[in-house]
């Protein structure tokens, strides 16, 4: 099983509050934009929604 | 019949604690009562993004999860009292409703100013959507408008104010806008950045009176000066909404004091089994910084509190033996930002605790990452942009030993 990440990058603002909720998903790069991996082993489920919890634009979702 | 988990407030904190009472097991019924028409909805876009165009429920609402659709949301409806010996609250339309435990999310109302000739249309304060509504609606082009407060939500209603291009006076008690938490330095060029976009201000001052018949046209300050005003936004600080507590021997000093486990304390000093607390109106101590009780309206706080009595409750009422998990510490890493024009400030921490503040990367002109010190040790960071910078400083805190 996997899942499937959603960022709304017109709402994202780059804060990387996701990145500590799931650093195997969420990073911040060189230039401090976000980036992240769509299609997740369904392990990682736990730890989206956490991201998308704490997201302050609330601008992840998680696909089903 | 089992008495339901009772939830009073239905904003976020509520929601993530319903939502974590699921996740920890917890099948039973729930019951969320929130005085506001709507849902729950993400807050702090109200004095920034959203105010910008059109304010909805639909754009800040949170998605709501299978887990919780059971929810029984009982919305529109104020809780007037609880009598926590009998486990029950009772609403404003008479209504007890029993519960097994309660969870109190009620937050925060903002302070509002007391003046002689108060009774006017035109002023506003932002908290709930409903605010943001009737703030948007009067921020059109060309109307003065004149804010009593220069924290992070005055800062952020005049930035939006000003790019709708508002003509906008900041007054304040202060010496710099949002000068505690962020410290001189940082205050000052904030304060430098909104002069720059044509913001005016009125440091250590205050309003004393407003001028109108129907409706503000106005605003006295201490110094007799006479500002123009068609929008008064009041954003000095907030209550904690506990009178509803009153009654139950409950330590309800500056919010609702709670042990290491959110669970209310009364005021001879014992925890209350079954009623706990979430998000900003809890008063805990964090071991993280020391032992001294505060609120904290911080971003992360209804989260992380959510989930520590999800945890602790779903444990309790499942009848499992709770003394480990409520012996755990609960030591939150406070989380900010602020977005005002192209400032994006990130902040982590307590920086109101700093004795000493120092410039750690960049400079002030441009992004920089500021160091917030309480004896040589640090209690928080904040930066303008560098976001991976001031990122790599969360690791600073955490539990000694």
């Amino acid at each position: 099983m996997t899942i499937k990440i959603d960022v709304d990058m017109a709402k994202c603002q780059h804060y990387g509050q996701c990145v500590f909720e799931a650093p195997n998903i969420f990073r911040l790069n060189n230039d401090d934009k976000l980036e992240y991996t769509a299609v997740a082993d369904d392990s990682e489920r736990a730890n989206v929604e956490a991201a998308v919890d704490v997201c302050p634009m609330q601008a992840i979702r998680i696909v089903e | 019949m089992t008495k339901p988990v009772v939830i009073v407030g239905a904003s976020m904190g509520g929601l993530r604690a319903a939502e974590a009472l699921r996740r920890f097991g917890y099948l039973g019924p729930i019951t969320a009562i929130g005085d506001e028409p709507y849902a729950p909805y993400n807050r702090p876009p109200l004095s920034k993004d959203v105010l910008k165009g059109e304010v909805s429920h639909e754009a800040v609402a949170f998605p709501q999860r299978p887990a919780t659709a059971d929810v029984n949301w009982v919305l529109g409806t104020r809780v007037a009292s609880a009598d926590v010996a009998n486990s029950t609250v009772t609403d404003d339309t008479g209504l007890v409703h029993p519960f097994s435990a309660l969870i109190v999310a009620t937050g925060l109302r903002p302070k509002r100013l007391q003046v002689p000739n108060g009774g006017l249309a035109g002023r506003h304060a932002v908290r709930t959507l409903d605010d943001a509504i009737a703030l948007r609606a009067e921020l059109v082009p060309g109307a003065n408008v004149v804010i009593l407060g220069a924290g992070f939500i005055g800062c952020e209603v005049a930035a939006t104010a000003t790019l709708l291009g508002c003509s906008v006076t900041v007054v304040a008690p202060g010496s710099h806008p949002i000068n505690r938490p962020l410290g001189r330095t940082l205050a000052a060029e904030i304060k430098r950045r909104h002069e720059a976009e044509g913001v005016k201000f009125r440091m250590k001052s205050t309003v004393v009176d407003l001028i109108g018949e129907d409706r503000v046209s106005g605003v006295i300050l201490d110094s007799g000066e006479v500002l123009p005003c068609d929008v008064f936004l009041e954003a000095i600080g907030s209550h904690a909404n506990t009178e509803w507590l009153e009654g139950n021997a409950l330590d309800l000093t500056d919010g609702v004091l709670t042990d290491g486990a959110l669970r209310a304390v009364t005021t001879g000093g014992g925890s209350v089994e079954n009623v706990f607390v979430v998000g900003d109106v809890a008063r805990f101590a964090n071991p993280i910084f020391d032992d001294v009780p505060r609120r904290v309206e911080h971003w992360n706080i209804p989260t992380d509190s959510a989930k520590r009595v999800g945890q602790v409750l779903a444990a309790q009422l499942a009848g499992e033996n709770t003394a480990t998990l409520l012996s755990e510490p609960f030591a939150p890493i406070p989380s900010f930002w602020s977005d005002q024009y192209d400032i994006h400030l990130l902040a982590f921490g307590l920086l109101g605790l700093a004795d000493e503040i120092k410039l750690l990367h960049g400079e002030i002109k441009g992004d920089c990452v500021f160091g917030y010190y309480r004896e040589s040790k640090m209690v928080g960071v904040a930066g303008i942009g560098m976001r991976s910078t001031v990122q790599g400083y969360r690791s600073e805190f955490k539990l000694e030993g």
